[in-house]
């Protein structure tokens, strides 16, 4: 089985297939019209919530945006 | 040598199959049979507790004839398009280029690549422009597509696709690393997909 096949260039260029993906659909949402253009960012947005657990108890949790990747 | 020939031939086409292919699949059962038993032994007076599997629709089982429609599921992360619709064909657009889907297709896994996706009823056809994604066809004639973003054609808006396509097409001459010029080619390639969507 030939390990050096013909890899896609992003592949080959050292992205992962999830970022490709990402990358992707980011621009078809930027090229929408208008009103499901405003949809479609709400929807990109990522965010999440880490709370540290000390002694067994969890502290506050903060809450993370992650700004989506171009 | 040829006085066999006309046996073996008679024997190849009067032989039926009678192993089935690796890629058919059976239904999968509403319950794990062996669970149930094995509780009723040890522990007859409760019920048995509910798997997973309970609580799942059974996957159909592999026909013995070609159905005469196409089942399909077009997924995206934050919404189900299609569910389980009974359809006559799907075009893909597949990486190695538009491919079409019929009941009875081949189990395919294939990559997707920025294109439409058509769905034919009768006469209706759908279209949705896809970022990428998978399709996987099975044995039963159940398609699943799989996209991260999918949108109605007219919701493109030509002008921005234009404009990205302009933009994308200067980065890649100007690009100097490999990855700006994945990045680059990768928007290329999508906004020419979009452009071509609107157009054709």
């Amino acid at each position: 089985m030939a390990s050096n096949a013909a890899v896609p260039f992003w592949r080959a260029a050292g992205m992962t297939y999830i970022t490709y993906s990402n990358i992707c659909a980011n621009l078809v949402r930027n090229c929408l019209k208008e009103p499901h253009k405003t949809e479609a960012l709400t929807r990109e947005k990522v965010h999440f919530s880490i709370s540290k657990w000390t002694d067994g108890k969890p502290e506050k949790p903060t809450v993370r945006s992650d700004s989506p990747e171009e | 040598m040829f006085r066999q020939a006309s046996r073996l031939l008679a024997r190849t086409t009067t032989s039926r199959r009678s192993r089935a292919f690796s890629s058919d699949v059976p239904a999968t059962p509403a319950q794990d049979s062996n669970f149930i038993e094995s509780w009723t032994k040890v522990i007859p007076n409760l019920d048995p507790p509910k798997t997973p599997s309970s609580f799942m629709a059974p996957r159909p089982a592999t026909p013995p004839s070609i159905p005469s429609k196409l089942t399909v599921n077009f997924v995206l992360p934050y919404a189900s398009e299609l569910s389980g619709k009974e359809v006559d064909m799907v075009i893909v657009p597949a990486t190695t280029g538009q491919m079409g889907v019929l009941p009875g297709h081949v189990p395919t896994i294939a990559e997707l690549k920025p294109g439409i996706l058509s769905v034919h009823e009768g006469n209706d056809v759908t279209k949705y422009f896809l970022s990428s994604g998978f399709a996987l066809i099975h044995a039963n004639s159940v398609a699943d597509i799989i996209a991260v973003e999918a949108v109605p054609v007219d919701h493109l808006d030509p002008a921005l696709v234009q404009k990205g396509l302009a933009d994308f097409t200067q980065k890649l001459s100007s690009a100097s690393t490999d990855l700006e010029k994945a990045e680059a080619q990768i928007g290329v390639d999508v906004h020419s997909a979009m452009n071509s969507a609107i157009t054709g």
